[in-house]
């Protein structure tokens, strides 16, 4: 399933460069230097971005252009797909819009270069998540793949990971959120507290998981970490032996047919909820919205365990450069600046710039979907179209409660192909 | 396929006259040329690719040339093939069994009890008529039928027939040869009704003066005169089930594996050295298959 949106103008990206580089040299000449964007509108340079689709939104390359003058071209690719491209053709695109494990993946390649920290406007009111791997002083580091762990380089040209912040910034956060079951109310007959509950007998033929191999391992710990029946040293970065134990158990667990299906795509997943062939199943934050969107029962049940969280930011490609990268460091700056981080967190995903969004936001919106409280009014999605009526809760609760309780981050494993393999085996067993 | 792959060597293989060089000589080969091009540049040399890429290694981002048999040690070597190709030819022996069935009594009843040639032209339409929507969304349509809250389980429990839904009607195999026989059986029924209409009705009559009882005249004249239609179906049908995915994911709703299925998801996942190798060891069991057939009905003598 590969989507492509491409936002064009007519005018070649090569007469745009050029022109983009005259007006810059022109600007530099006669030392009219104020600010970027005046710049910017008189020049029409473009950036191409590709990514995971979650944050391709044709809204903000509209937006960008309005605010920036920038051209975005945008095209959305799966996870595996885009881990590829940024390796294979890294002069194919400008900006890499990819999750943090894609970075682990593919940073180390050398075809995206660090930021210097101190051209990024907005560094400083991130989220300490991305620098510290801490929401709050006190909180827990989570497994697998944190973002912070990847988040910087030692030097300028450096490709490996540094152990703490330094001034080499290998991504900007953007896009994040926390995963976990999703059920339907009406017919669990019960409370649902724990990952285990997945394999309640009372649940037989009516459960589901979903077949992505990287993220289904991960949902597969969770569940069998809740059982009690192991421990992992790192949910995130398995040990062969602790492959062959998740994968076994599962393999018992649906041949003793506790799944109804094994879902790969997001509307699988909204069909098989909204038709109660399932009842409770692993699940994303936008597909249990649909589900709901139907006038059918769906929760994002918190569960005791935590979550399962994942995160994207933007990267430069190594080939920027002068005009273009002073270009890609002031759409980064942009894109920090609020106006994407409110369009986000309405759609029920976070931003990475909290502070900036909240100008953005009414105080309700921001009350229902940071602060946990009950909406005063009508919420709608950034399409106007209505997601909750007046007085609903947002599943989990405020934005401290619901990403401070990450357990494990989506990640790659040293042993990934192993993992796979295995994988093949559970969906043939 | 293979029948369109005879035909030019049918054509090229007529004795040349050797006199001399003349124009009557290269005629064959000019005839077959274009057909021959367009078979050598998008069947031939893709398959040519599969099988060199098929030998390449590779990582999560790229493939290297190289000559490694690991691709198929993995493939061969791996109890989730064996079991797979098991699978996926249980599917094809059923499906096969079952189209086989229903497609020879359709047609016979198009080709012997229908009297009127207009009427049976209207009713063969009529049987082509589902393949005017995709066959993605005839498979899908069945979920709302067979699902849990589906029509058949509301209508069952209503009835007070059953206290509660049955729950292999869907995502189940049941489901998946459910579908595959709705998709396929017209690639059954094609074939033998064309081998039907051309059966002399005078050695119907024979037999019956000869005085053969009905079931007689089916077993002994009728089946053995339309075995060539009947290869034919078994070589359509044999091969869209072993090349199936979609239906056996949809169907199936993830619980079971096909061999195409497994393809799919080493494509998805970037290893498409392992996966060319996987396409070749299917297409020369696929072969080994038609061939087998070819065997057993000989399609181009009968026809």
């Amino acid at each position: 399933m590969t989507k492509t949106t491409e936002t064009k103008t007519g005018i070649s990206r090569r007469s745009l460069l050029k022109t983009g580089a005259a007006a810059v040299g022109f600007a530099a000449g006669s030392g009219v230097i104020t600010g970027f964007p005046t710049i910017w509108a008189q020049s029409n340079i473009t950036l191409r971005q590709f990514g995971t689709g979650v944050s391709n939104l044709n809204a903000i390359a509209d937006k960008c252009k309005a605010d920036l003058g920038i051209t975005l071209e945008m095209t959305a690719t799966d996870s595996d797909a885009a881990a590829q491209r940024a390796v294979t053709q890294p002069d194919s695109y400008d900006i890499a819009d990819i999750e943090y494990w894609i970075c682990k993946k593919v940073f180390p390649s050398g075809v995206l270069q660090p930021m210097d920290v101190s051209k990024l406007k907005y560094y400083d009111e991130l989220v300490p998540l991305f620098k510290t791997g801490k929401l709050t002083p006190d909180s827990v580091i989570a497994q697998g793949t944190a973002p912070h762990t990847v988040g910087y380089v030692e030097a300028q040209d450096s490709k490996t990971f540094a152990k703490a912040p330094t001034n080499w910034f290998t991504m900007v956060p953007t896009i994040y959120n926390a995963d976990t079951l999703g059920i339907r109310p009406d017919l669990v007959g019960r409370d649902i507290t724990t990952w285990a509950d997945i394999l309640d007998p009372a649940f037989k033929g009516k459960t589901a998981i979903l077949n992505i191999p990287s993220i289904g391992i991960m949902d597969a710990a969770m569940i069998m970490e809740a059982t009690g029946n192991i421990k992992y040293a790192d949910k995130g970065n398995m040990t062969k032996d602790e492959i062959d134990k998740t994968i076994d158990f599962l393999i018992k667990a649906k041949q003793a047919g506790q799944f109804r299906a094994f879902w790969k795509s997001f509307d699988e997943s909204v069909n098989l909820m909204a038709s109660g062939e399932v009842v409770i199943q692993s699940m994303w934050s936008p597909a249990v919205a649909a589900v709901r969107s139907k006038g059918i029962a769906c929760r994002f049940q918190p569960l005791k365990e935590g979550y399962r969280s994942w995160g994207g930011g933007l990267g430069l490609a190594a080939h920027l450069k002068g005009a273009e990268l002073d270009a890609a460091y002031e759409y980064i700056n942009w894109y920090t600046s609020g106006w994407v981080g409110g369009y986000l967190n309405r759609q029920g995903y976070y931003s990475a710039n909290m502070v900036s969004a909240k100008k953005f936001m009414s105080e309700d919106e921001w009350g229902y979907w940071i602060e946990g409280k009950p909406a005063k009014g009508e919420i709608k999605a950034p399409d106007g179209t209505v997601m909750e009526k007046a007085g609903a809760v947002r599943d989990g609760g405020s934005f401290e409660e619901r990403m401070g309780k990450v357990a494990c981050w989506n990640s790659v494993m040293d042993e990934d192909r192993y993992m796979v393999k295995r994988w093949n085996e559970f969906i043939a067993a | 396929m293979t029948v369109a792959l005879e035909r030019p060597a049918i054509a090229a293989a007529k004795p040349a006259r050797r006199r001399r060089f003349s124009l009557s000589a290269v005629t064959p080969y000019l005839q077959s040329a274009p057909l021959a091009l367009i078979l050598g540049a998008f069947l031939l040399l893709p398959i040519i690719m599969i099988v060199v890429v098929s030998f390449w290694d590779y990582d999560f981002a790229a493939m290297y040339p190289d000559f490694l048999t690991t691709n198929y040690s993995d493939v061969l070597g791996s109890w989730v093939t064996w079991k797979t190709y098991l699978n996926t030819i249980k599917f094809a022996v059923i499906v096969w069994a079952l189209t086989l069935f229903i497609g020879f009594w359709v047609a016979y009843f198009l080709a012997f009890h229908i009297r009127t040639t207009a009427m049976q032209m209207v009713l063969f339409l009529v049987c082509t008529v589902p393949f005017l929507t995709s066959n993605i969304i005839r498979m899908i349509s069945w979920i709302p039928v067979l699902g849990r809250n589906g029509l058949i389980n509301s209508t069952l429990v209503h009835l007070g027939l059953v206290p509660k839904p049955i729950e292999w009607l869907l995502y189940s195999e049941f489901a998946v040869v459910l579908a595959m026989v709705h998709l396929y059986t017209l690639f059954m029924v094609t074939p033998i009704f064309n081998t039907l209409m051309r059966i002399d009705r005078s050695l119907v009559e024979a037999a019956r003066d000869a005085g053969a009882s009905g079931w007689q005249v089916l077993w002994n004249v009728i089946i053995p005169l339309a075995k060539p239609g009947m290869a034919i179906g078994t070589i359509f049908v044999v091969t869209l089930v072993m090349a199936d995915f979609s239906t056996v994911q949809v169907m199936s709703g993830g619980q079971s594996a096909s061999v195409a299925l497994m393809m799919k998801n080493q494509m998805s996942l970037l290893q498409y050295p392992a996966a060319a190798a996987n396409a070749v060891v299917l297409l020369v069991l696929v072969l080994l298959m038609v061939a087998g057939i070819l065997r057993i009905v000989d399609i181009r003598r009968e026809l």
